[in-house]
């Protein structure tokens, strides 16, 4: 095993995470909101797909030296892979010479191939690995789509059988419900948990997954990229870096917006100034130049220090933590200016000065009486924040100031992509598949902050 | 007799919460008639509000009307389409609410607001509709209406404002008035100038009435006819005169009981010569006015402007005045929750004027305060047990867990609460049982003086009475004195030995309860107790 930074904050984030579920669990007045979000459908559905891309982040950052038969043909055995190469080694090696469109079994671009015959002709050359096992690819391909996507739906829908029929019997436990009653009472979607929608969802996710992976055994399922590799594959590594660049930068923002928001609300007077004047500073210069200038003098420091950064991936990794890092550093004012507005009207309510009246200290009321009380804007601004940040990674790699050029994102594909939207005919599966994936990220992660927003936001609240 | 205006039939309302369906009118019938004020009185969630909303059919997101009819002039409004019954509200139907802060809209000036309603319903325009707007101000008694025409809502005072609010109901010369709680909000001077603007609105336009109220004082003063409603039900409807002779229904009575009353205080004993507790010296609390690019100070408000009194051990000193007199600014301050600007708080013979360290500990111990909203005055987020315990963790940090634990149960039991409500979250009590914790909290760490600000105004009156009741008590077992913040001079009757009435930041009177009630020395006094309603018994024996 090997942990790179990113992937150690992922995972104490993470665990971070599962602590305050224990806690939120303990406590009623957590408990409440959150069971008004359970009982949401669209909440539910999307948590289901958040859950899904957090699975494969996760895979995607367990890392490790891969041994022989691990590594596989080809590739540099120095470098550390994560469970998700292993797990896909086959897409992951298997690359073209260059672009070749979702499907293919011919590429993209003519080539002098030379016959059977010795003559020497420009032709669409045969791809090394789509749909190189057909000997017809004229005739037998569509068939053979139909024939392996098939098995794969297949063995998806078995696999979903398996989960759901779990899934049922571990609820079905905390119900007072025997295993079929409660099976139908799914069906007919009359569960507190909108269970009947979770399970269409994960029958569709499964569909999805092991389709895709079936037929991406012998085809490119979005095609390849400039360098032959599957785009797919990429698509999949881009998960961890979106999801780490959301999360890693909240770890960064929260604690200073909480601090200083709280603080500048509660004290006023000069603490109140110098933390104003702070963000109202910081605020005024533009993001994007000082993301810039902030990545540039990175990529400074790194050049300065090359013995300190000695493998790409090290390296790559850095980068996308410095980024997590400066996107932080220019994204809490919002939440601060807010934490501190709400605290300004918090510390006149009258159980804040009954507590200063008993003599409790400042710093257990802020603990006790301001943080709780101000949680809820955290929580929303955090959910709704999650998905503008993914994006954000996006144009900054569009720009060239994001991630690591070798780091695979949603922005690097897309970057890449751009120049050849003017090709003819046109390149469209990397900016298509980054799309896709992006797409349904940010929707699902919005529609559940939504439900978040409208659970915990009291001037919504009966 | 002539078909009523207004005939209500069998009215039921429900409200969905979550997925169940909470009945909150159940089956009311009563009718009102052209030109006659109708009171229902009720406490807070007997469903008053609501009745009067689903006959206008402006219930909030979640209410339904179930059955019945509402027929206005024998039209069903119920039945009728949607662009008609807008027809019905502001003309027919004219609706004033409880609080004239957040019912007119603050970036449209008080002459646009009347205008709208005027030019919606009439058609006026222009210079018409100037007159006619400066007519309606006039006819509510606004001193300056030609150029209040312009103002905007923040320029004006509550009352003002209600005043503002009547202008626009009446701007539609509806048939029938529907006043909800028009003057909960206000004191009790500009109170009772509201009430008699009504009723002499009333009789030059000839319109019904239709009042909605908690408060049996203001009834008995302009209502005709009384209906009580409680959860849901009328139980008693009645003509005014017999209603206040003697009501029919224990609830009424109960209703009636309840009431405090300025009489409670006669013949109490004033004990002499006991050692002062607490003596507050040439008390001044100023909040500086800011100007200018440096923010120079350039003059202050006098919020509380050289007070001086002293409150004997066991008594209760009671300060009473209009909103905006500086009562409750001068009792925080003296706990030390507003800085103060001037004079001395002499406790126990102690100096404890802006302390800090171990004396603001030792002081705290000794000085609590109960707040008037037993809403925000608890944190949401913290279980009762929690709640009480805070102070004892905060001063006594010596106690063990179950020490803690002990004294909290004895304080609930003290308070009249069980034991298991320590693990429970103020949200699940209702305001009077919120107000009990907040006593009890204030009592786990042995107070001798409790500063009351107004602990009962938000409260129903017959929960208000079990408040008053349980302070009485535990000033009688534990020797407490208290410093009692009100604007009612009924509740101060009830618990008051000695009155201080404050005006602009100063006190101009102060003595024993019962000669500052019965035999006021000041003129403000004097217009204070004149305005409390419907104390018919007080002045029976002024007159005597």
């Amino acid at each position: 095993m090997i942990f790179y930074w990113t992937d150690t904050l992922f995972f104490i984030l993470l665990l971070m995470l599962a602590a305050s579920v224990i806690r939120t669990r303990s406590k009623e007045h957590l408990r409440r909101p959150w069971r008004k979000v359970a009982r949401s459908k669209s909440a539910m559905v999307s948590l289901t797909v958040l859950i899904f891309y957090f699975g494969f982040a996760i895979l995607d950052s367990i890392h490790f030296h891969p041994t022989e038969s691990q590594a596989g043909e080809g590739s540099f055995k120095t470098e550390a892979i994560s469970l998700l190469d292993w797990w896909a080694n086959p897409l992951r090696q298997r690359t073209e010479k260059t672009y070749s469109a979702p499907f293919a079994s011919y590429g993209f671009a003519r080539e002098t191939v030379i016959g059977e015959d010795g003559v020497s002709r420009r032709s669409y050359p045969r791809l090394l690995y789509g749909g190189a096992h057909l000997a017809d690819p004229e005739h037998g391909k569509f068939l053979d789509i139909l024939q392996t996507g098939f098995k794969g739906f297949r063995d998806g829908f078995f696999a979903w059988l398996v989960l759901a029929a779990l899934l049922t019997l571990i609820t079905s436990k905390s119900s007072n419900l025997q295993f079929v009653p409660y099976a139908t009472e799914i069906v007919k979607g009359r569960t507190e948990i909108p269970w009947r929608a979770i399970l269409i969802t994960l029958l569709f996710l499964l569909l999805a997954s092991f389709g895709l992976g079936e037929l991406s055994l012998k085809y490119h399922v979005f095609g390849t990229d400039k360098v032959g590799e599957d785009v797919f594959f990429q698509s999949l590594k881009s998960i961890r870096t979106g999801l780490l660049i959301g999360t890693l930068t909240t770890f960064i923002t929260l604690p200073l917006a909480l601090a200083l928001g709280i603080l500048a609300g509660y004290f006023r007077g000069w603490v109140d100034d110098i933390i104003q004047y702070i963000y109202t500073t910081l605020n005024s210069i533009p993001g994007v130049l000082l993301i810039a200038a902030s990545m540039l003098l990175m990529q400074a420091y790194m050049a300065r220090h090359e013995d300190e950064f000695a493998s790409l991936a090290l390296r790559a990794d850095f980068r996308l933590l410095f980024l997590c890092l400066i996107l932080g550093l220019t994204s809490w004012t919002g939440l601060c200016r807010l934490l501190r507005a709400e605290t300004l009207k918090l510390r006149e309510m009258e159980y804040v000065q009954a507590a200063r009246a008993l003599g409790v200290h400042q710093s257990t009321i802020l603990l006790r009486h301001i943080m709780p009380n101000v949680f809820h804007l955290v929580l929303i601004s955090v959910a709704l924040d999650f998905s503008s940040l993914v994006l954000a990674e996006a144009v900054l790699s569009y720009v060239n100031i994001g991630v690591d050029p070798t780091t695979e994102s949603w922005g690097n594909m897309i970057n890449s992509a751009r120049l050849e939207m003017a090709r003819e005919p046109v390149v469209w599966w990397s900016l298509s598949a980054a799309f896709v994936f992006m797409f349904a990220l940010v929707l699902a992660a919005n529609l559940f902050a939504d439900a978040v927003r409208d659970a915990f936001d009291p001037r919504r609240a009966e | 007799m002539d078909t009523p205006l207004l005939s209500v039939e069998n009215l039921h309302v429900a409200f969905r919460q979550g997925v169940e369906q909470v009945s909150a009118v159940k089956g009311i019938s009563f009718d009102i008639h052209q030109g006659e004020t109708f009171a229902l009185v009720g406490e807070s969630g007997s469903g008053k509000s609501v009745t009067a909303l689903s006959v206008l059919r402006l219930l909030p997101l979640g209410g339904k009307i179930i059955a019945g009819t509402a027929k206005l002039d024998g039209v069903d409004l119920f039945n009728m389409p949607e662009y008609e019954m807008c027809d019905v509200r502001g003309r027919r139907i004219g609706i004033i609410f409880q609080d004239p802060m957040s019912s007119l809209n603050p970036v449209m000036t008080i002459g646009q607001q009347i205008g709208e309603v005027l030019r919606l319903h009439f058609g006026l325009n222009g210079a018409d509709l100037k007159s006619r707007a400066i007519e309606l101000l006039r006819q509510v008694g606004m001193p300056r209406p030609t150029q209040h025409f312009d103002e905007y809502p923040h320029q004006f005072s509550g009352g003002m404002r209600q005043r503002a609010m009547i202008a626009i109901a009446l701007a539609g010369e509806p048939d029938l008035l529907i006043a909800d709680e028009p003057t909960t909000a206000l004191d009790v001077t500009i109170q009772a100038q509201i009430l008699a603007l009504l009723k002499r609105l009333q009789q030059e336009t000839g319109m019904a009435l239709w009042l909605i109220t908690h408060d049996l004082g203001i009834v008995s003063t302009i209502a005709d006819r009384v209906a009580v409603m409680r959860t849901g039900e009328i139980v008693e409807a009645a003509d005014s005169g017999p209603f206040f002779e003697k009501p029919q229904h224990p609830y009424s009575q109960q209703l009636f009981d309840a009431r405090p009353s300025l009489t409670s205080c006669l013949g109490r004993k004033q004990s002499e010569n006991l050692p002062a507790l607490l003596e507050v010296q040439d008390f001044k609390v100023y909040y500086p006015i800011k100007k200018g690019l440096f923010q120079r100070v350039v003059d202050h408000v006098r919020a509380v402007d050289g007070v001086s009194f002293s409150l004997p051990q066991g008594q209760t000193l009671a300060l009473v005045g209009e909103s905006g007199c500086g009562k409750t600014t001068l009792g925080k301050a003296i706990l030390n929750l507003i800085a103060s600007s001037g004079g001395r708080v002499i406790f126990d013979g102690l100096d404890v004027t802006g302390s800090s360290g171990e004396a603001r500990r030792q002081r705290c111990k000794a000085m609590q305060i109960i707040f008037q909203d037993p809403f925000s005055s608890m944190n949401p987020r913290m279980v009762v047990g929690d709640i009480i315990e805070e102070g004892i963790r905060a001063l006594q940090p010596e106690l063990t867990e179950q020490q803690r634990r002990e004294r909290s149960e004895e304080l609930l039991e003290a308070v009249g609460m069980t034991k298991d409500v320590r693990l429970r979250y103020p949200h699940e009590f209702s305001g009077g049982q919120r107000q009990r914790i907040c006593i009890a909290r204030a009592l786990a760490v042995n107070p001798r003086l409790i500063v009351c600000d107004e602990p009962t105004s938000s409260l129903d009156v017959s929960v208000q009475k079990q408040i008053l009741n349980l302070l009485k008590d535990l000033r009688k077992r534990q020797g407490l004195s208290y410093l009692f913040i009100s604007h009612d001079l009924a509740v101060v009757a009830e618990l008051a030995d000695h009155v201080a009435v404050m005006r602009g930041g100063k006190i101009v009177e102060i003595g024993p309860v019962e000669q500052v009630l019965f035999k006021p020395s000041q003129d403000y006094t004097r217009k204070l107790l004149e305005a409390v309603p419907g104390d018919r018994q007080r002045r029976l024996i002024l007159q005597q």
